[in-house]
């Protein structure tokens, strides 16, 4: 009985979390952003400076119509949505925030494949939405999206691969266990390797070609209303979320820091997710958009060369110290 | 693993055993519809829940670290590959009844050929065997690395000169397909080439 208790609050917990942070990353972006531009933001919506404006659009978005097109694939067009959003539901509940099996939804023991596998199974929802909309401009969203994802998988999975070398676990927590301080310049090539690729990942500016509304509208999620285009745009947001604690975890340490760690492991871990975020946001505001060949190009001249050329360093210093 | 066939009897209904035994009809049944059905992208996301249920099959045998390989290979790169070449080339929403072939029943004939010879390998090797699921994991990730570079480390070598080969061999096939094109494209041109690729970097800059 203590145990399905156990597993049961793990669970809200980490749902709690997946619903609330989202739009925390959300409402931030728009008041960042806003202010980066020399303007206000949302202003009026729940009183002190629009706190409450995501929440006045999600109820707009329950109330719009939910329209299917007449000549899309009934059934694959509703199921996208889902597809897209559940992964990070189930990423959230490996990673953990402070130390010890306490702070973290499950333990598990193949953590850095679990995440990147489940991470890639969510850009299935994007190709789906993009094949059953029965439109040009969403086809083509969708055909980016997947010349993206084939593009910047692998320099994630090179970086994150150096990290559990670094380690010698492939488990979250056990990276974070074996965690020292000179790491950070060390594996330091492979964080932003690891960063960038996930952000073309997520498909944020600047790499925000699939969903590009300047050429093809808004991509593979062109057709969506209501409720299911407001799914979508909470797994971009759930989508920065994860990327930017995975990040924390694998090369900032997580729960690590100058002082505090026994109690505090925590606050290191959001504090450091936090500033992640805002650069997700800050870079949104700051670079054009990539060009579809210029995206192919950095991620196959630029970034697989740099992730493997950290795999060798993190393998030499690895054998030196040994 | 433990060899006592004895204590155990043919399918002992424990939970894992019926959750393992209804996965395993999910899968059979997905990856029927992926070679029945009339509508090809459908084929290639009956494939996703195929393989996914094959990891979760994984899962239930213990074996952690190859069931996320398994998503992560087919489920996130496969498929999604198999998808982009369908979006690239021909992807209608709804039947396609040309996408039928005539050679059925030899399909069909090898892949009951195949699979009696698998089932009958894999009920050879592990008739007996059961796994222990009380102590630690048989298939964690440390005992995987383990058996793979210690015991296997020959065959896993072999694989990496196999899939080299094969990336060698897609970088000639890609290499000789590009200068028939460009003939095909402007015959008779003075420089086939060199005006195609002024052609793509004008459109780029228009962009």
């Amino acid at each position: 009985m203590n145990d399905a208790l156990d597993v049961t609050l793990r669970l809200l917990v980490v749902f709690v979390v997946f619903l609330a942070f989202p739009l925390i990353v959300g409402q931030t972006e728009h008041k960042v952003m806003a202010h980066m531009q020399g303007r206000l933001g949302p202003m009026y919506a729940g009183g002190f400076h629009g706190w409450a404006q995501l929440v006045a659009d999600g109820v707009k978005f329950a109330q719009k119509e939910d329209v299917v097109p007449a000549d899309a694939d009934r059934r694959i067009f509703q199921l996208a949505p889902a597809v897209a959003l559940l992964p990070y539901l189930l990423v959230l509940l490996a990673i953990p925030v402070g130390p010890g099996e306490g702070a973290v939804g499950q333990v598990v023991d193949a953590g850095v494949f679990f995440v990147l596998a489940v991470m890639g199974v969510g850009v299935l929802g994007s190709l789906m939405a993009g094949w059953s909309s029965a439109n040009k401009f969403s086809l083509l969203g969708g055909l980016r999206t997947a010349a993206q994802l084939l593009a910047y998988e692998l320099p994630m999975l090179l970086t994150a691969a150096s990290v559990a070398m670094a380690a010698g676990t492939v488990s979250l927590v056990g990276i974070l266990d074996a965690f020292e301080w000179w790491w950070l310049p060390w594996q330091i090539v492979g964080a932003v390797v690891f960063f960038v690729a996930g952000l073309a990942e997520l498909q944020r500016p600047p790499f925000d070609m699939p969903v590009a509304d300047s050429e093809i509208i808004f991509g593979a999620y062109t057709e969506y209303t209501g409720l299911r285009f407001a799914l979508f745009l909470l797994a971009e947001y759930a989508g920065i979320v994860v990327l930017c604690g995975l990040t924390t975890v694998l090369f900032l340490g997580g729960w690590h820091g100058p002082w505090g760690a026994d109690g505090l492991g925590w606050v290191w871990t959001l504090l450091k997710a936090a500033v992640l975020a805002f650069v997700v946001i800050w870079l949104r505001v700051t670079y054009p958009r990539l060009r579809e060949d210029q995206l192919q190009k950095l991620s196959w001249t630029l970034l697989v060369p740099l992730s493997l050329a950290q795999i060798a360093l993190t393998g030499i210093v690895k054998v030196v110290i040994a | 693993m433990t060899l006592a066939a004895a204590s155990h009897g043919f399918l002992s209904p424990t939970g894992v055993e019926i959750a393992f035994l209804l996965v395993g009809l999910v899968t059979f049944g997905a990856a029927v519809v992926t070679v029945t059905t009339r509508q090809l992208v459908h084929a290639a996301l009956w494939l996703v829940v195929a393989l996914g249920g094959l990891a979760v099959e994984y899962l239930l045998l213990t074996a952690e670290f190859i069931a996320w390989v398994q998503v992560l290979i087919y489920v996130g790169a496969v498929v999604v590959l198999i998808l982009f070449g369908l979006m690239l080339t021909r992807a209608p929403i709804g039947r396609s009844p040309e996408a039928d072939s005539a050679n059925r029943w030899a399909a069909l004939t090898v892949a009951v050929a195949s699979a009696a010879a698998l089932v009958w390998v894999v009920v050879d090797a592990f008739r007996t065997t059961w796994i222990d699921l009380d102590g630690p994991a048989a298939g964690s990730t440390a005992v995987t690395g383990a058996s793979l570079f210690q015991n296997w480390v020959l065959p896993f070598e072999a694989l990496s000169v196999l899939l080299l080969a094969a990336l060698v061999g897609a970088i000639v096939l890609s290499r000789k397909a590009r200068p028939a094109r460009a003939g095909e494209a402007s015959p008779g041109g003075a420089s086939p080439s060199g005006a195609s690729r002024s052609g793509t970097s004008q459109t780029g800059g228009a962009r």
